[in-house]
């Protein structure tokens, strides 16, 4: 197989912040689909009864609001990311305060890395998501594979 | 439930080196991965569509990473006491998820220091890893 083109230019490219408004429906929808079953993240008056001000995002949440943050290093030219043959190789979180709905989070999202080896591209991207008090509620690392074809 | 060593204690946990964590059984049914979808705006269609799934050559839909790696997240969030319990977790994707069939996550307590258990986790299907070397850390 060919080798991928690797171009290493776009390490340290940093992306401008998207807002992502969290809605109570939407953590129940996300909280149903992934099997929680925590009244902490359905039911409004366990959340509050919990000291929440209203239900709580279950940490995995982080995938729904980073989303938008995310989407367009992998289809951005100057990282140069084949989709067809991209693999999502792994994912690290690490967690601060939880997020409840009506929280506004903010994603910035930079290139971390960019490597080659055996004929593959590694990309890996950060992301750093803050909630409207400031608190980092969230740091992802993304780490993908392109293989070559 | 085997391998239920991680007790709550007056809302502590108490655990050492080499406990398991309780194991999570689930199965994804047939249209599960439609539902993630939805919920989480990944609509790639290797995940919904059965017919390009085949035409690019995977057995049929997948299942999408983050869904799995939500699983592993409960096991431990559940053996935690909550969400506020997970600190960190993170893993390796290996292979691929199908719906309609059981996933198996198990975690052993690697270490326990400053408050935190740090958890070595798996995801199992079919008697392979699609989620390997994952490692997280819960607040005690």
């Amino acid at each position: 197989m060919p080798p991928v083109a690797v171009d290493t230019a776009a390490i340290g490219k940093q992306y401008p912040p998207v807002t992502y408004a969290v809605g109570r429906e939407k953590i129940r929808e996300y909280a149903f689909a992934v099997g929680e079953t925590n009244p902490l993240h359905l039911d409004v008056e366990a959340a509050r009864a919990a000291g929440y001000r209203d239900v709580v995002a279950p940490p995995m949440f982080a995938s729904v609001y980073c989303s938008r943050a995310v989407g367009p290093a992998y289809f951005d030219p100057e990282v140069g990311i084949d989709f067809a043959r991209l693999v999502h190789s792994g994912q690290e979180f690490r967690w601060g305060p939880l997020v409840v709905a009506g929280d506004e989070v903010s994603t910035a999202l930079s290139i971390k890395d960019i490597s080659e080896r055996a004929g593959a591209g590694f990309y890996v991207f950060e992301s750093v998501s803050t909630n409207q008090d400031g608190d980092v509620v969230c740091v992802g690392t993304w780490s993908n594979i392109v293989r070559g074809g | 439930m085997r391998g239920h060593l991680v007790e709550h204690r007056a809302g502590r946990l108490k655990v050492q080196q080499g406990d398991q964590i309780p194991e999570l059984k689930v199965t994804p049914d047939r249209y599960l991965t439609v539902r993630y979808a939805g919920a989480s705006g990944d609509f790639n269609p290797i995940h919904i569509d059965e017919d390009f799934a085949k035409q690019v050559g995977l057995p049929g839909r997948i299942l999408h990473g983050l869904w799995t790696m939500a699983q592993v997240a409960r096991a431990q969030t559940e053996a935690g006491g909550g969400p506020q319990s997970l600190r960190r977790l993170e893993v390796q994707f290996r292979g691929m998820g199908l719906p309609e069939h059981e996933i198996t996550v198990t975690g052993t307590v690697h270490e326990v220091r400053d408050g935190v258990a740090v958890v070595h986790t798996v995801a199992e299907q079919d008697g392979k890893a699609i989620i390997r070397n994952a490692e997280a850390e819960i607040a005690l």
